[in-house]
Parts: C-alpha cells; sequence; structure tokens
C-alpha cells in the first residue's frame, strides 16, 4: 500500500519539473491547423481588382443567413471588380455566422476565404456586423491573374446580361 | 510597557498569520498547478504575487447574505467560533528565539529559562500542549454551529461528518503528541524546543510523527481526507449557506489551521526554530557585536529556520493533495480508530518502557527509532483490512442451446 502511496508522490513530483502545458495565450498564439476557418476575408486578384462580383452565391449558400450582399454596375472606365458588378455592399453578421465554409464553396472566383483570425469578440450587437471595409484584403495583397471569361463580360459587353453564367 | 510588548506581539502575530493564510493560497495554487503540469495564478501582479489581495478585495464586495430559516446570531457567531482558536493557537507557539535585552545562551538552556524574554512567543505557558489540545478541539463548535445554524440538510450532514472526523482523529492526535511530551520531559513549548539539542525529537518519535501528521492532515480537513468539503459529491459542507467574508473565515480558519499543525509538528518533533550550528553562530556574533547582536542574529535565524521547516510541511500537504484520492468515509473512520489510534497507544506504551528502562537517550532514541520504522513496516506489510468476502455464489453460466442461436438467424 504504501509503494503505490510514494509512486503517486513521485509522478507528480516528475512533474513538477516539467514545462508546463499550458499556453500564455494573450501572449503567446498556438498557431492553427491549416484549414482552420476563422474570419473571413475577401480577396483581390493580382492588380489590385476585388475578386467578388457580386453574384450574391455566398449569401444564397449560407445556411444561417449571415451575408448581406448588395451588388452595383461597375463604373466602365474605372472599374472596382473584374466582370459587370461588384459589391457595393458586402456584410456578414458574425452573431449568425458558423464558420461552415459554405460561402467560401460557393463562391465562383474565391473570393471569400476563411482565414486564421479567431479573435472576434465584440461589446455589442452593431459591432458584430463586419462591413466590407473591414473584410477587404488591402490592395497590394491580391493574388492571380483575371480569368478570361470575367475580361470578356467586364469589358466586351456594356449591357448587363440577364444571368451571370461563369 | 509589558502590556503594550504584549499588544504588539499578539497585533504583529494576528497580521503575520492572516498574511501567512493569504500567501499560503497563492502558494497552494501555485505548486499544485506545477505538480499538475500547468501554471497557475500569474496575472494578478508580477508572479501572481497581487492575487490574494485580488481574491480578498473580491469576498470582502460580495452580497452579503443571511439565509431567512437560518438562526441569526449562532449563523453569525458560528464563523468566529472557527476562527478565533484557529488564530490563538499560536499564542503558545515560538516562532523563534529573540531574548530582547537578554542572553542569547537562555534559548538553548532550560536551566537558565527564568531569564528568558523571548518576545517571538507570545506566552510561554507550563501547560502549552494542553492548551493546544484544548484549543485545536474547540474549533469543532463552529463547524457544527455553523452546520446546525444554516438550516440546511447538507449544511447539517456535512458538520456532523466534520465534527465526527475531527473529535475521531483527536485521540491519535492527542497520543501522538503525548509521546513527543515524554520524550521531552516538559509541557512548555520553549522547554520542548529546548530539549531537542543535538538530535530532533522526530528520531525517537519517528512512529509519533507519522501518527501526528495522519491524524493532523485529517484533523484540518485536507486531502486525502477532506471529505468534509469533497466537492465533487458535496455542494460544499458545513460552510454551503456562507457567502462573501464569513465565507472566507471558514476558509481562513482551515488553512491557519493548517499552518499551525505544521508549526506544531515543526515545534514538537523538528526542533522548532533550532537549526544546526545556531548557537555557535550566535556564539561568534556575541565575540564580534555583543551580546544583543547575538540575540537579534539569534531571532532571525531561528525566525528563518522555523518558517523554513513550517514551508517544508506545507509544501508537503499540497503535494499530498495533489497526488493522493480522497479515501471513502468508512475507510477514514477505520483508518482512525483501527490503526491510528492502536499505533498511537503502541507509541505511547513503548516510548514510556524504552525511555525508563534505558537512560542514555541516545542509545534510547536510536532503539525508539528503530522499533517505529519496524511497527510502520508491519503495520503496512500485515495491516491489511480484511475484505468482506460476498457469500453469493453465482452459478456457472450455461452455453446457449445451439439450435436457438441457428433458429434466430436466418
Amino acid at each position: 500500500m504504501l509503494g503505490e502511496l510514494f509512486k503517486g508522490l513521485r509522478t507528480t513530483l516528475r512533474y513538477m519539473f516539467e514545462q508546463p502545458v499550458t499556453v500564455q495565450y494573450p501572449e503567446v498564439k498556438r498557431p492553427v491547423r491549416e484549414r482552420f476557418r476563422g474570419k473571413h476575408e475577401l480577396k483581390r486578384f493580382a492588380n489590385g481588382l476585388e475578386r467578388c462580383i457580386g453574384c450574391s452565391l455566398c449569401s444564397a449558400a449560407c445556411p444561417s443567413d449571415a451575408i448581406l450582399v448588395v451588388p452595383a454596375e461597375n463604373d466602365p472606365e474605372n472599374p472596382t471588380s473584374p466582370g459587370e458588378r461588384y459589391a457595393a455592399t458586402y456584410e456578414i453578421n458574425m452573431l449568425r455566422c458558423i464558420f461552415c465554409g459554405y460561402c467560401e464553396d460557393a463562391c465562383p472566383t474565391n473570393a471569400i476565404v476563411l482565414e486564421h483570425q479567431y479573435e472576434l469578440s465584440f461589446y455589442d450587437r452593431h459591432t458584430s456586423i463586419y462591413t466590407k471595409d473591414m473584410l477587404l484584403v488591402p490592395p497590394d495583397q491580391g493574388h492571380g491573374e483575371i480569368p478570361p471569361i470575367l475580361e470578356q463580360l467586364g469589358n466586351k459587353r456594356p449591357s448587363p446580361p440577364a444571368q451571370i453564367d461563369l | 510597557m509589558n502590556i503594550l510588548i504584549l499588544l504588539i506581539q499578539c497585533l504583529v502575530l494576528t497580521l503575520g498569520v492572516t498574511t501567512g493564510f493569504a500567501y499560503l493560497t497563492l502558494f497552494e495554487r501555485r505548486v499544485l498547478a506545477r505538480l499538475q503540469n500547468r501554471v497557475g495564478p500569474n496575472r494578478a501582479g508580477p508572479a501572481g504575487v497581487l492575487q490574494p489581495v485580488a481574491d480578498a478585495v473580491k469576498l470582502f464586495f460580495k452580497e452579503d447574505i443571511i439565509p431567512s430559516a437560518a438562526d441569526r446570531w449562532v449563523y453569525l457567531i458560528a464563523p468566529a467560533l472557527a476562527m478565533i482558536p484557529a488564530i490563538i493557537i499560536w499564542a503558545v507557539i515560538p516562532v523563534g528565539c529573540w531574548n530582547i535585552g537578554g542572553d542569547y545562551r537562555a534559548c538553548f538552556d532550560p536551566a537558565l529559562s527564568g531569564e528568558l524574554n523571548n518576545v517571538l512567543q507570545v506566552a510561554d505557558m507550563n501547560v502549552a500542549v494542553l492548551y493546544l489540545l484544548a484549543v485545536t478541539s474547540v474549533g469543532v463548535y463552529g463547524i457544527t454551529l455553523a452546520g446546525w445554524a444554516s438550516n440546511n440538510k447538507y449544511s447539517m450532514i456535512g458538520s456532523i461528518r466534520s465534527s465526527a472526523q475531527l473529535i475521531s482523529y483527536e485521540l491519535a492526535l492527542g497520543l501522538a503528541v503525548l509521546g513527543a511530551v515524554m520524550i521531552a520531559g516538559t509541557l512548555s513549548m520553549q522547554e520542548i524546543v529546548a530539549s531537542q539539542s543535538g538530535m530532533w525529537a522526530m528520531i525517537p518519535q519517528f512512529l509519533g510523527l507519522v501518527v501526528f501528521m495522519v491524524s493532523a492532515t485529517a484533523e484540518v480537513v485536507r486531502a486525502p481526507f477532506d471529505l468534509v468539503e469533497a466537492e465533487q459529491e458535496l455542494t460544499g459542507g458545513y460552510n454551503t449557506e456562507y457567502g462573501s467574508m464569513k465565507f472566507a473565515l471558514f476558509f481562513m480558519a482551515e488553512y491557519i489551521k493548517l499552518i499551525a499543525v505544521s508549526a506544531i509538528a515543526v515545534t514538537l518533533f523538528l526542533g522548532g526554530w533550532r537549526f544546526p550550528g545556531l548557537e555557535t553562530l550566535g556564539g561568534i556574533v556575541a565575540e564580534s557585536s555583543g551580546p544583543g547582536m547575538a540575540a537579534f542574529v539569534v531571532g532571525i535565524v531561528s525566525l528563518l529556520s522555523f518558517l523554513g521547516k513550517v514551508a517544508f510541511f506545507l509544501f508537503l500537504a499540497v503535494w499530498i493533495r495533489a497526488s493522493w484520492p480522497r479515501i471513502r468515509y468508512d475507510m477514514l473512520m477505520d483508518l482512525g480508530w483501527k490503526r491510528l489510534l492502536p499505533l498511537g497507544l503502541v507509541n505511547v506504551i513503548m516510548t514510556a518502557f524504552v525511555v525508563v528502562l534505558i537512560p542514555n537517550r541516545w542509545i534510547h532514541s536510536i532503539l525508539l527509532f528503530v522499533l517505529g520504522i519496524a511497527i510502520l513496516y508491519a503495520t503496512a506489510r500485515y495491516g491489511q483490512t480484511v475484505r468482506p468476502r460476498s457469500s453469493i455464489e453465482f452459478a456457472p453460466r450455461e452455453p446457449l442451446p445451439s439450435t436457438a442461436v441457428e433458429q434466430q438467424s436466418p
């Protein structure tokens, strides 16, 4: 009986000289996994144009109805995005979002991506709505070339088609 | 003038003990966390040193609730009844020896104790050990009355459990103390410490020390005997209905009692404030800087030595809490009445015989040490509880008829 008791004492004493497993959170942040689904980001192409073409497919795919997209016509002289339209308003309600990633799957231009930022606390419900300027990446952080079909839609057909067929 | 010194002594001691309690909670939480591979509270102040302050502020600002069905006055008095004995235990414990305005040698020589004016001990009673046993028993009243006055079944059951545990283990505790008193031949704490020159009483009283530590752990309801506040099973025991500072008083009483029993164990078995070479140190300082300085240096070093020994016992308590599971209530009573009480009795009888038959201090100490180890080993090896054997015989299970199985599976 005494042997077991001393064995228990020895075990705990050994742990005392080991490094604790605790991560000191606000100072030290453990990296998340590659496929972690955190805060959304609206991406850009390499030339700085927004990837989002305002198609609202993300909004339609969203199971919790967290995304609001209000599209608008691109100005042909100074387009915001390739293609005919862009998202004039893009809002995600972070209280509703369940981080399922369906919007990411639905997006035809890979505009919306769930990234690794997970510190999303806020003090009131109004600030839970993330607007477009909070989600959009800076212009110099674009990547990828514009697919030819989007160029064609944006520049060669001035009037909006009844349906975007990508 | 003497009254003033006494008041200052009391104030410093009370504040010191209360601060000790506050930092014991931090020490426990940090050490417990490290033993469990965690970090523990390290946010309030550097390395968490302000955590006790934050806890105290929180408890002070909580709402003070008195249940409407409670017996109001008893309910209010019970925390004080638990707290006061825990603090007044400290009156007789010599936390060091600073013979102010006198010779440092009086600390070490009981023959000179008439001229001893130790400011690090509030009262040097000649029946200090009896006082200790009496005061620790009085603490049960606070717990019992708290459970009763709360007018809550859980509190009542918790307090009954608690009282039963405290009363059971007091016997073994008293017997263990008796062994140390027999070796020292006196009931005064100062003389008990003085009598341990050259050899701490834990050598002749090894068995006594073990019995004392186990029953003291049960007496202050620490793990693995913390059935009273088994938070996984009970709401909280006798203090369920208490909140705010009244709860803090119970909490404080428990921890101060833990420090106090560690201090008593140190005084009775580990030579109190003694430290090897302390007397030589006093002599060196007395030659170079005079007797007043020597008394001061001896006082400080003895205080530090005492605190170090107490800290060792406190670490032991935390370590045990981190390592061992809680024992069952019947096992608790079994251990108290069937193991520790006989062991304590054997220790008293053994000590009495050996001390009288062999007058040489060293020989009887070594003999008692060997006997103590042997008895402990025999108890651990052969003293297993006989498990109740079930009288029910289970018939061997018959195999299922093979045809039935085939029919069910087409």
